[in-house]
C-alpha cells in the first residue's frame, strides 16, 4: 500500500482506538447526533416523496381545468360553454365532469362523488376508493344506501373497488353514472360542475388559458402545473412548521456537539504533546483530529440516514406522518415509493458533517502548534 | 556526533516574567557513548535535553547533529530529524491511557507511513527483547511502574534512532529496577547508540555504564 494510505490508516486507526476509549460519551454523542439526522431525513424524505406521488398522480390529471365563476364564487357550467371552448384553436378534448361532495353521517366524513361514462359504471351500481371501502367495511357486490340532500334514499350495489395504487387521490372518492350522479344531487340536465380539456401543444397551456378568459370572461381556467405547485407548497410549508417546531432540539444539539468538538480536554492536550514528542507533526495531529471529526459525523449521518429510510419507506413514516399528510378523516393508506433526491441527500450530508468536522478542527489548530517541549517540563 | 556552542535558552523572552535556562553552553556529545547530565532541579538539565533532542529551538547559539546546523530549522524538519534520529524515553514515561502497550509502542512510526504488519513484527521482537512480551495486548494502565518504563523504551526504539534521550530514567524506578534499567542500557550501547541521559541519581551516574557524567548547575555547565 501506499505510504501515504498507510499513514491514513494508522491515523483512522488511532483515531478508534482513541475514540473506543470513552465508548458511553461517544456513543451518547453519536446516538444523538444520529437521532438529529433521523429526524431531518425523515422529514426531507417524507415530503420529497410525496411531492414525488402528487406529481405522478397529477401527470394523468387534465392540463386545464375550467371553473365558472359567479359573484367570486364557483358555479355551475350552463349548457353551450362546451360548444364554445371546443372551438378555440389549440383544444384537442373537452369533457364536462360532474363532481360534489356528500357528508356521511355514519363514518363522519365527506365523500367525493364523481359521474363517469355509462360503459364504466353501469346505473345503479359505484365503485368505490379503498378508504371508504374499509371505513364502511363494503366488499364488490354489497349494497349501500346514501341519503341525498333533497331527502330521498338512494341504494346502489358496489360494481368495485378503485385500485389501491390510486388510494393517495381515492381514498374518499364515489364513481356513479351521470344519470345516477344527476338524479342524486338534482343536478339541472345540460350542466356541468365544470370543464376539463386537454391541450394538443403543452407549451400552449398558458396561451390557451389567455384565450379562455377572453372567451369566457366569468371562468376561471387552473392549470395542472398550478395545482402541482400548490401541492408543493402545501408540503413546503408543513416541513417548515415540523423544522420550526424541532428548531429548538436542533439547536440544542448544535451546541452540545460544537461544545463536545469544540473544547478538548487536559488529558487530549497532554496526549498531543505527547504525539508532537514521539515524532508526529503538527499536521498529522490535524489530520487525526479531522479523521475523527469525519469518522463521526458520517457515522451519524450514515446511521440517521439509512434510519430514515427504513422508517419512511418501510413504515410509511410513523412519526411525522400525521402532521406531515395532513388532516383527513379517511387517511388514505399507501406505501410511498422510494424516492432520493441527490441534491438533497448532499446538502444533508453537507450541512450534517461539515460543521462537526469543522468544530473539531479550531481548537486542535491551537493544540498541536504547541510546542512539543511542553511534556518534558 | 552532537555539537553545542554558545547555546541560550530563555522562556518568556520580553515578558516581566523572562527567565534565562541555559546561559551559553558548549558541549560535545560522542557517538556510540552514554553521557549523563548530573546537577539539581533547576540546572537546566532538561532544557539541554530538549534542544538536543530537537523539541525546542535555542534562544541563540549552535545545535549541530552529524556537522549539520539544526537550530534555526523549521518546525517540519524538526520533527522529521527528531523522530528518524532520537528516542525519547520520559520520565513520567508519557504513555497515551487506554491504549495497550503494543499500540502505544508503534505510535512514532504511524508518521512514517510503515506498514502496520512491519511495525508489529518490530514492536513484537522489542518487547521480547525487554521480556514483555506477555504484556504487549495489556493497556498500559494496568502495568507496573518497571513494565510502563519498558514500554516506553520500546517507544522510543520502534523508528530504529541512533541517539536515545532519557530524562530522569530511573526517578519513578525502585533499585531493582533501576539495575535493570542500567543493564538495557549497556545493551543501548553494544548495539551502537548514542545514549543523552539526565539524572542525579547515583546509581546511575557512578554506573560503569555511563561513559560521562556532565555537570550542571544555574543553567551553566560546571565540573561533575
Amino acid at each position: 500500500m501506499h505510504p501515504w494510505l498507510e499513514k491514513q490508516r494508522h491515523l483512522i486507526d488511532f483515531t478508534l482506538a482513541a475514540l473506543a476509549r470513552r465508548k458511553a460519551k461517544n456513543i451518547g454523542l453519536l446516538a444523538a447526533y444520529a437521532l438529529l439526522v433521523f429526524v431531518l431525513a425523515s422529514l426531507a424524505l417524507f415530503t420529497q416523496a410525496l411531492r414525488k406521488e402528487a406529481s405522478f398522480v397529477l401527470a394523468a390529471s387534465p392540463e386545464v381545468i375550467v371553473q365558472r365563476m359567479v359573484a367570486g364564487r364557483h358555479d355551475l357550467i350552463p349548457p353551450g360553454y362546451l360548444e364554445k371552448i371546443g372551438r378555440l384553436r389549440g383544444v384537442q378534448k373537452q369533457e364536462g365532469r360532474l363532481w360534489g361532495y356528500y357528508y356521511d353521517p355514519v363514518v363522519r366524513a365527506n365523500y367525493t362523488f364523481m359521474a363517469r361514462p355509462a360503459e364504466e359504471v353501469a346505473s345503479g351500481s359505484i365503485m368505490l376508493g379503498a378508504t371508504l371501502a374499509r371505513a364502511r367495511g363494503l366488499q364488490p357486490g354489497n349494497l349501500i344506501s346514501f341519503r341525498s340532500y333533497a331527502g330521498k334514499l338512494f341504494s346502489f350495489k358496489v360494481a368495485a373497488l378503485l385500485s389501491p395504487d390510486s388510494e393517495l387521490l381515492a381514498a374518499d372518492l364515489v364513481l356513479l353514472s351521470e344519470d345516477d350522479f344527476r338524479a342524486f344531487f338534482d343536478y339541472p340536465a345540460g350542466h356541468y360542475t365544470d370543464i376539463a380539456l386537454s391541450v394538443a401543444n403543452p407549451q400552449e397551456v398558458r396561451n390557451i388559458a389567455a384565450k379562455l378568459a377572453n372567451a369566457l370572461p366569468d371562468s376561471r381556467p387552473i392549470l395542472r402545473e398550478e395545482v402541482l405547485r400548490t401541492y408543493q407548497s402545501i408540503f413546503d410549508w408543513r416541513e417548515g412548521i415540523v423544522l420550526t417546531v424541532l428548531a429548538g432540539a436542533i439547536l440544542a444539539f448544535a451546541l452540545l456537539a460544537w461544545d463536545k468538538a469544540s473544547g478538548l480536554s487536559a488529558e487530549e492536550k497532554r496526549e498531543i504533546g505527547i504525539l508532537k514528542a514521539i515524532g508526529w507533526e503538527t499536521g498529522d495531529v490535524i489530520r487525526m483530529k479531522l479523521w475523527e471529526g469525519v469518522l463521526v459525523s458520517l457515522t451519524a449521518f450514515l446511521l440517521g440516514f439509512v434510519a430514515a429510510y427504513i422508517h419512511v419507506f418501510y413504515f410509511g413514516a410513523a412519526i411525522f406522518k400525521p402532521v406531515l399528510q395532513g388532516w383527513a378523516v379517511l387517511y388514505p393508506s399507501f406505501t410511498l415509493a422510494p424516492a432520493v433526491d441527490g441534491l438533497q441527500v448532499a446538502t444533508l450530508a453537507f450541512f450534517t458533517i461539515f460543521p462537526y468536522s469543522a468544530a473539531v478542527l479550531v481548537p486542535i489548530w491551537r493544540a498541536a502548534t504547541t510546542d512539543p517541549d511542553a511534556v518534558m517540563r | 556526533m552532537i555539537q553545542l556552542s554558545a547555546v541560550k535558552k530563555a522562556f518568556n523572552q520580553g515578558r516581566p516574567n523572562e527567565y534565562w535556562a541555559l546561559h551559553g553552553i558548549d558541549l560535545a556529545i560522542e557517538a556510540g557513548r552514554v553521557t549523563a547530565l548530573r546537577g539539581p532541579s533547576g540546572s537546566g538539565k532538561t532544557t539541554l535535553l530538549t534542544l538536543i533532542g530537537c523539541l525546542a529551538r535555542p534562544t541563540s547559539g549552535r545545535v549541530r547533529l552529524k556537522g549539520e546546523d539544526i537550530s534555526g530549522l523549521p518546525e517540519r524538519f524538526l520533527t522529521e530529524i527528531r523522530r528518524q534520529t532520537f528516542g525519547f524515553i520520559f520520565q513520567q514515561f508519557n504513555l497515551i491511557k487506554g491504549l495497550s502497550a503494543l499500540e502505544n509502542v508503534i505510535l512514532p512510526a504511524f508518521p512514517t507511513g510503515r506498514p502496520r504488519t512491519e511495525l508489529v513484527e518490530k514492536a513484537e521482537a522489542l518487547f521480547e527483547q525487554l521480556k514483555l512480551g506477555h504484556r504487549a495486548a495489556a493497556k498500559v494502565e494496568w502495568l507496573s511502574g518497571g513494565e510502563q518504563q519498558r514500554v516506553a523504551i520500546a517507544r522510543a526504539l520502534i523508528n530504529d534512532p541512533a541517539v536515545i534521550i532519557a530524562d530522569e530514567p530511573t526517578a519513578n524506578l525502585d533499585t531493582a529496577l533501576a539495575k535493570e534499567f542500567m543493564a538495557i542500557l549497556e545493551g543501548f550501547t553494544a548495539a551502537g547508540k548514542t545514549v543523552l541521559l539526565t539524572s542525579h541519581d547515583p546509581l546511575v551516574v557512578e554506573s560503569s555504564a555511563v561513559h560521562r557524567v556532565v555537570g550542571m548547575r544555574d543553567g551553566r555547565l560546571v565540573d561533575a
